[in-house]
């Protein structure tokens, strides 16, 4: 059986800065997989780079199998907040139909059908009754929620979502969290960009630690060690204290 | 009492202004209004060069002239940015005020050169509508109903680019070529508005019918019929009154029309507008210091 994801080798670099350093990572089993480093690790070029949003200095990427560029239609993405301008003239249904878009293909709109699904996404992450609102409108964390109802109308096999739960409230995180968890339920692979060592365990059963190179990776429960931690995030202090917390805390939880 | 010239005027006008609201919404959208403007500039010397050539003005070839230089242009822009670490401002500033320079410098040359073409030669600085001919009028009019048919057909496509990019690509939509067939019709739009508006002012035709537009709508759909209907009335009472007046330069008044629209639709416009703004803000301080509003209230309005 094809891997769920193979990414083979991968550099990327700015400017011959290396970003990314021959990066191999293979998912054979369906996983909520956290992505955990310092700033400026390449957490979320790792992502970029598996789906062709930046070029790949070397190395190869398959999903499912065959290169990204054929597999388009069973990824799901949740591009950071900052990426867009949230005073763009469109209402928060349209960008939820966006979704729909690369199934729908060239020319042809988003159709009844089509809506009907982008409201039962917005229920799901508890957007309903906001859907005609113009995006700008909403709060950070509304927001954050609009894009995630956009990747599940994209109906993916495989989500790739950047840091999510930077800067959102409470009850956005407490969504996604339960999302991350029905998603892992029905068998979804989940990507996810993620800076706060205090809920990694809580929060995935996969774990990728980087720092331009790939420290580690596997089980949230073999791979979320203090030493794995000191080689992901060098020296820094406060950061370890905070990660042994963390490590007793998984610890103590069955 | 208006003659044909008259309509053949005003018609080639209005639909430069329409076309110009319509494509200039994907270009304020994109951030690429600028770039707009560095491209007319860049055409300056692509129409001078073209007059050399020809030594005559015959629309169809001087806007061949305009578009290849406009391209070079944009594409030395995009190289610059690509190549070293200059950003995008500086950049469009260089290659704007450089082809512009060398486009005067030419011009002077035409000046010397080709007998009696110069007058025809101004009108691309400062614009002219007078002196259209019907051949113009369907020149213009095919490049307007070919970026209408783009923008009908790919408006699903261009809205997701223009909002969110990564998304398209990730998405698996070809980028790349969007961008391209975006900026083909943007450098359309800016070359056959050209010598009515003038190269100094054809920025201010893309960006004002937007901006204007996006007062009074919050939907992508409303915003570009909005911003047809805005460039296409500044640019016919701009042409009106340039007429009336033989000494007005087309494309100033032109402008200044659209100023005007742009600056009520900043102060009375429903909500996005100033005066709405400002009441709204000063109704809810009035509440607030009244003691009639409970936080709880706030938030069911915030999310209503």
């Amino acid at each position: 059986m094809a891997s769920i994801l193979d990414v083979h080798d991968v550099t990327v670099a700015y400017h011959h800065r290396p970003v990314l350093w021959d990066i191999d990572l293979t998912l054979t089993q369906p996983c909520v997989a956290g992505i955990v480093g310092p700033n400026g690790a390449g957490k979320s070029t790792l992502i970029k780079a598996i789906l062709g949003l930046v070029p790949l200095a070397s190395g190869q990427v398959q999903i499912l199998g065959e290169p990204v560029s054929r597999q388009r239609r069973r990824i799901g993405y949740v591009p950071q907040r900052e990426s867009v301008d949230w005073d763009f003239p469109v209402s928060v249904l349209d960008v939820v139909l966006m979704g729909t878009y690369g199934r729908l293909g060239w020319f042809r709109r988003p159709g009844s059908r089509e809506r009907d699904q982008a409201r039962r996404s917005l229920a799901r992450v508890g957007l309903e009754g906001l859907e005609d609102r113009q995006i700008g409108h909403l709060s950070g964390g509304q927001q954050q929620r609009t894009f995630l109802a956009r990747a599940l109308v994209q109906e993916a096999d495989i989500y790739f979502m950047d840091e999510p739960m930077a800067g959102v409230d409470a009850a956005t995180e407490a969504t996604i969290f339960s999302l991350l968890r029905e998603l892992g339920e029905q068998g979804k692979t989940v990507l996810v960009v993620h800076h706060d060592l205090r809920t990694v365990t809580q929060y995935f059963d996969y774990l990728i630690l980087l720092n331009t190179r790939l420290v580690a990776h596997g089980p949230t429960a073999t791979t979320f060690t203090p030493a794995h931690l000191r080689t992901t995030y060098g020296g820094r202090l406060a950061v370890l204290d905070e990660a042994a917390e963390a490590v007793s805390a998984g610890e103590r939880t069955p | 009492m208006m003659t044909y010239n008259d309509w053949i005027v005003l018609g080639g006008t209005s639909l430069i202004g329409a076309n110009a609201g319509l494509i200039g919404t994907f270009a304020v959208l994109r951030r690429r209004a600028l770039t707009g403007d560095a491209l007319a500039h860049a055409a300056l010397p692509g129409v001078c060069l073209a007059f050399l050539l020809v030594g005559a003005r015959s629309l169809p070839f001087l806007l061949l002239g305009a578009l290849a230089t406009g391209v070079l242009g944009i594409t030395i822009i995009a190289a610059v940015q690509h190549w070293t670490r200059i950003k995008a401002d500086a950049a469009i500033g260089i290659v704007l005020s450089v082809f512009f320079g060398a486009g005067m410098v030419l011009s002077r040359l035409v000046q010397d050169r080709v007998s009696g073409g110069t007058a025809g030669l101004d009108s691309y600085i400062l614009g002219k509508t007078a002196g259209m001919l019907r051949e113009d009028l369907y020149l213009i009019g095919s490049i307007f109903v070919l970026c209408l048919c783009a923008v009908g057909l790919l408006y699903k496509e261009f809205k997701l680019h223009t909002f969110d990019h990564g998304f398209a690509q990730a998405q698996g939509w070809p980028v790349f070529r969007l961008d391209l067939l975006l900026m083909t019709l943007l450098a359309l739009t800016v070359v056959v508005g050209l010598s009515t508006v003038g190269v100094v002012m054809i920025a201010a035709l893309l960006i004002i019918p937007a901006a204007t537009a996006r007062f009074w709508t919050e939907r992508l759909g409303v915003m570009l019929l909005l911003a047809i209907a805005v460039g296409e009335i500044m640019a016919v009472v701009g042409a009106l009154i340039s007429t009336r007046y033989a000494y007005m330069p087309a494309g100033p008044v032109i402008v200044l029309v659209g100023t005007f629209l742009f600056g009520l639709s900043s102060l009375f416009a429903p909500r996005r507008g100033l005066v709405a703004r400002t009441l709204s803000e000063r109704a809810f301080r009035q509440r607030l210091r009244l003691g009639t509003l409970t936080l709880e209230e706030l938030e069911a309005e915030n999310n209503r």
